[in-house]
């Protein structure tokens, strides 16, 4: 109850001003396509040079918390997806946003994402020292079987037939390739400088899901002028938050995939969101409603993502060892005012340590204040006619492209793979089986590789691969997800002509 | 009147050039950038803005540095765009990594060399260190070295990737020696690598002496061995290669420091050789670094350029074999 002891620290005046900052600036960097929040944090920390420890790090954790969730306003409002995490948010939250229901879904998503953090949060509380375990278990035979799990998500994830959900996520497997290989030194598919880099996530997302938006906005702005304008309905809080609560399963799917996957380093943050957007569609009723705007959708994912964020920094605070880039970043934060995370830490700095965690508790809720109150107003972006909605987003595109690296060849690869993108997406591809594949193709090569290595060093690949009962349950689960795929394919039969593909978009845009 | 025209741009061109050559006694007007080849927050942009932030006072540079990141394929992103498309107008710095970026131009694929590029200062010196989990039976180097000459290729340990400081203190160990172990590189960097060491996915590792104090003070494992050639004064007990039988020398210490594209005027190098050590030797500065637990290791443009021959040439060495 140590924590309880700290809470008042929050509430001084300074640190409470600099949790305001935090909380607000956090949202509106969230909420800019290309700053994902690795790059908010990193951008306070020279501000916390001159600050004490204590308000450095609540002006940090502040930050952290709300540029998570903020990431959600441009997935809704512009379907960028600000950052992996939220991916899946786009899928029913832009939809709902088309029905002119961007207030209501902006109201959600902070509702998830407020139960989900201070879950999250409570977790990294009471259960650290469990956690640490955990976050240890997965060595690189176990990191490939999760990602192996991932790509049979790929089939089922907002595609309108499970053969050309693999195709993209194919299609994204290989722009994973592109780049040094890090582990073999190797060079592949350097056709161009720009990709020296290999092929950056962000500028990928951004131009995978905006540009053949923007695309469509220009070609539809001039033969309709007005008649596609939306109205935005206005949505009470009071309705959001009964909405929330009782789509119990959605929450509590989200809430425990995200804080479960959260917690595992290097991986989790990327794939938690739509792994339980996907868990979520599986087990709901209403599975055909998952795409069309279904408020289900939305609060799995923004829970899942919230909820993420306690259990990413349990290596860092307990092992000293930074889980996810964003707790890289932190760690910086810490180190520069001389204290090192690690067991020690809640004994000879509890005074901080606490007080951090605490703020990020009470974050989680100024940050659902401040995002509900923004939400009404945010929702009013769907009024903007198409031809200057177009433009609008493609110059955030661009911008948010560059700023991630500072390089124009980011920018081209936005544009290439969007240009190539809107072609697709005519023929009945969709861009999240894509951007997962790209996002779980280095994952799964990656530990494989290392695994190998340590398998035909040591035990062999047969026993290291198979061994143990984490390898068996995350092959079961592998298994599992497989047959259901394939059960539900032949139990429905979902054909795809080229009609149903463009009625599909039609309907989407 | 096109010639008129030509005419007049040349003689502009000279006189810009001219004034510029001689106008170094203002240099610098504006604020300058420091590229970095790494992600925000990793430790070389981490120490790059801890080292810089005095840069704006008066009895430094009288302008302030913003840190630029270019990070990708270890840094070969950055360094590749810092010798072909950086301007060489003293405006535009670079963090250099050694022994990374020479031994990524031995390996090739790379636009850049040593040549490339002309030193200013040096800043850091994070050496690498052998450190195994807090659990092992190891207890020093030579219960690592027999246990790899029983099992030759059977010993696993874990690194921050190829090229790069940890790549080649596992080369220079296996050299000297004379046994075979399984270098195992790691896909996320050197956190990823000592995560492996303290999970026991692999038997050991090679990572910094700054993140191995850490883990080390955590309890999380036990550090056997310091690549350099003298104790390090963050870890004053434990002794380096050499001490314990193994002639390896400092080739794999991660030396950081500051540098400029090649064709920078003479005079912009000499002005910032001459002040920029002693920004780094800035109070402030200092005990921000020692507090992250980040080594320091000040040198002046003539000792670094040494320094980057001398690597240069045991590298040559090293990687030919490979």
């Amino acid at each position: 109850m140590e924590f309880l002891f700290y809470m008042g620290d929050v509430f001084t005046p300074m640190n409470f001003g600099l949790l305001l900052l935090g909380t607000i600036g956090g949202l509106i960097l969230g909420a800019t396509p290309g700053l994902s929040p690795t790059m908010a944090v990193a951008l306070l920390i020279p501000f916390t040079f001159k600050l004490e420890p204590q308000q450095g790090l609540i002006l940090l954790g502040a930050a952290y918390t709300s540029t998570v969730a903020g990431g959600a306003v441009s997935a809704i409002l512009l379907k960028i997806p600000g950052a992996p995490a939220n991916i899946a948010t786009t899928l029913d939250g832009h939809a709902m946003a088309q029905k002119g229901e961007g207030a209501k879904a902006l109201q959600l998503s902070f509702i998830a994402s407020a139960v989900g953090g201070v879950f999250g949060v409570l977790l990294l509380i009471f259960l650290t020292p469990i956690l640490a375990q955990w976050a240890l278990a997965f060595g690189p035979s176990h990191l490939f079987w999760l990602a192996i799990l991932g790509v049979t998500v790929i089939g089922t994830l907002d595609s309108s037939s499970v053969v050309k959900g693999l195709l993209s996520g194919c299609i994204g497997l290989w722009l994973a390739t592109i780049g040094f290989d890090d582990i073999m030194g190797a060079q592949r598919f350097i056709f161009h400088p720009s990709v020296a880099g290999g092929i950056n996530v962000i500028p990928a997302l951004i131009g995978l899901f905006a540009i053949p938006q923007v695309i469509t906005m220009f070609t539809k702005g001039r033969s309709s002028d007005d008649a596609e304008i939306i109205s935005v309905k206005r949505h009470p809080i009071r309705k959001a938050m009964a909405e929330v609560f009782s789509r119990k399963r959605a929450l509590s799917i989200g809430t425990a995939v995200g804080s479960i996957i959260g917690l595992i380093p290097g991986v989790g943050g990327q794939i938690a969101g739509l792994v339980a957007y996907d868990q979520s569609r599986k087990f709901s009723p209403d599975k055909d409603k998952f795409g069309t705007g279904h408020s289900e959708g939305v609060i799995a994912a923004e829970s899942a993502n919230n909820a993420m964020v306690g259990p990413s920094l349990v290596p860092l605070l307990t092992l000293s060892i930074p889980g996810s880039p964003t707790a890289a970043v932190l760690l910086g934060g810490l180190l520069i005012h001389g204290i090192f995370p690690g067991p020690d830490l809640f004994m000879n700095y509890p005074q901080v340590a606490w007080t951090f965690i605490d703020s990020m508790l009470i974050g989680q809720i100024l940050m659902c204040v401040f995002g509900l109150y923004i939400a009404g107003l945010a929702a009013n972006v769907a009024r903007i006619p198409h031809g200057v909605m177009a433009a609008l987003v493609l110059g955030l595109a661009v911008f948010g492209s560059y700023s991630v690296q500072n390089s124009m060849g980011d920018v081209y690869v936005m544009a290439t793979l969007g240009l190539a993108m809107y072609f697709l997406e005519r023929f009945g591809f969709s861009a999240a089986p894509l951007v997962l594949g790209l996002i779980l193709g280095p994952i799964a090569e990656a530990n494989f590789i290392q695994g190998s290595m340590i398998a035909n060093a040591t035990v062999g690949m047969g026993s290291y691969f198979f061994t143990g009962w984490l390898n068996w349950l995350l092959i079961v689960i592998v298994i599992a997800s497989v047959s259901y795929s394939v059960w539900m394919e032949i139990a429905q039969r979902r054909y795809t002509t080229k009609d149903d593909a463009v009625a599909k978009e039609e309907a989407l845009s | 009147m096109k010639k008129w025209i030509a005419g007049a741009a040349l003689a502009l061109a000279a006189m810009t050039g001219t004034a510029f050559a001689d106008g170094h006694g203002d240099y610098p007007e504006r604020p300058i950038m420091l590229m970095v080849s790494y992600g925000a927050g990793g430790a070389t942009d981490f120490q790059a803005r801890i080292v810089t932030m005095t840069a704006g006072n008066e009895d430094a540079l009288g302008m302030p540095m913003a840190i630029v990141n270019k990070p990708g394929a270890g840094g070969r992103v950055g360094w590749n765009w810092f010798a072909t498309q950086a301007e060489a107008d003293g405006y535009t710095l670079g963090a250099y990594n050694i022994p990374h970026f020479i031994a990524q131009s031995i390996e090739g694929g790379v636009d850049y060399s040593a040549d490339s590029f002309e030193p200013i200062a040096n800043w850091g010196a994070d050496p690498a260190v052998f450190v195994v989990g807090a659990d092992s039976a190891f207890n020093s180097m030579d219960d690592v070295v027999n246990f790899a000459k029983e099992n030759p290729g059977g010993l696993t340990f874990s690194g921050a990737g190829l090229f790069v400081g940890h790549h080649i203190a596992a080369l220079q160990l296996e050299k000297a020696a004379g046994v075979k172990m399984a270098y195992i590189p790691n896909n996320a960097g050197g956190a990823g690598a000592m995560r492996a060491v303290i999970s026991g996915e692999v038997m050991g590792g090679v990572n910094n002496l700054s993140d191995a104090y850490r883990a080390q003070a955590a309890g999380n494992v036990k550090i056997l061995g310091v690549f350099d050639l003298e104790r390090n004064s963050f870890l004053p007990d434990v002794p380096t290669l050499i001490e314990q039988g193994y002639d390896i020398d400092n080739a794999s210490v991660n030396f950081r420091g500051v540098m400029v594209p090649k064709g920078t005027p003479q005079a912009v190098i000499d002005h910032l050789a001459a002040t920029v050590p002693a920004m780094f030797e800035n109070g402030r500065v200092q005990s921000r670094m020692e507090a992250g637990g980040s080594p320091m290791h000040v040198m002046n443009r003539d000792e670094v350029l040494e320094m980057w021959a001398a690597r240069q040439a045991t590298l040559e060495e090293l990687l030919a074999g490979l």
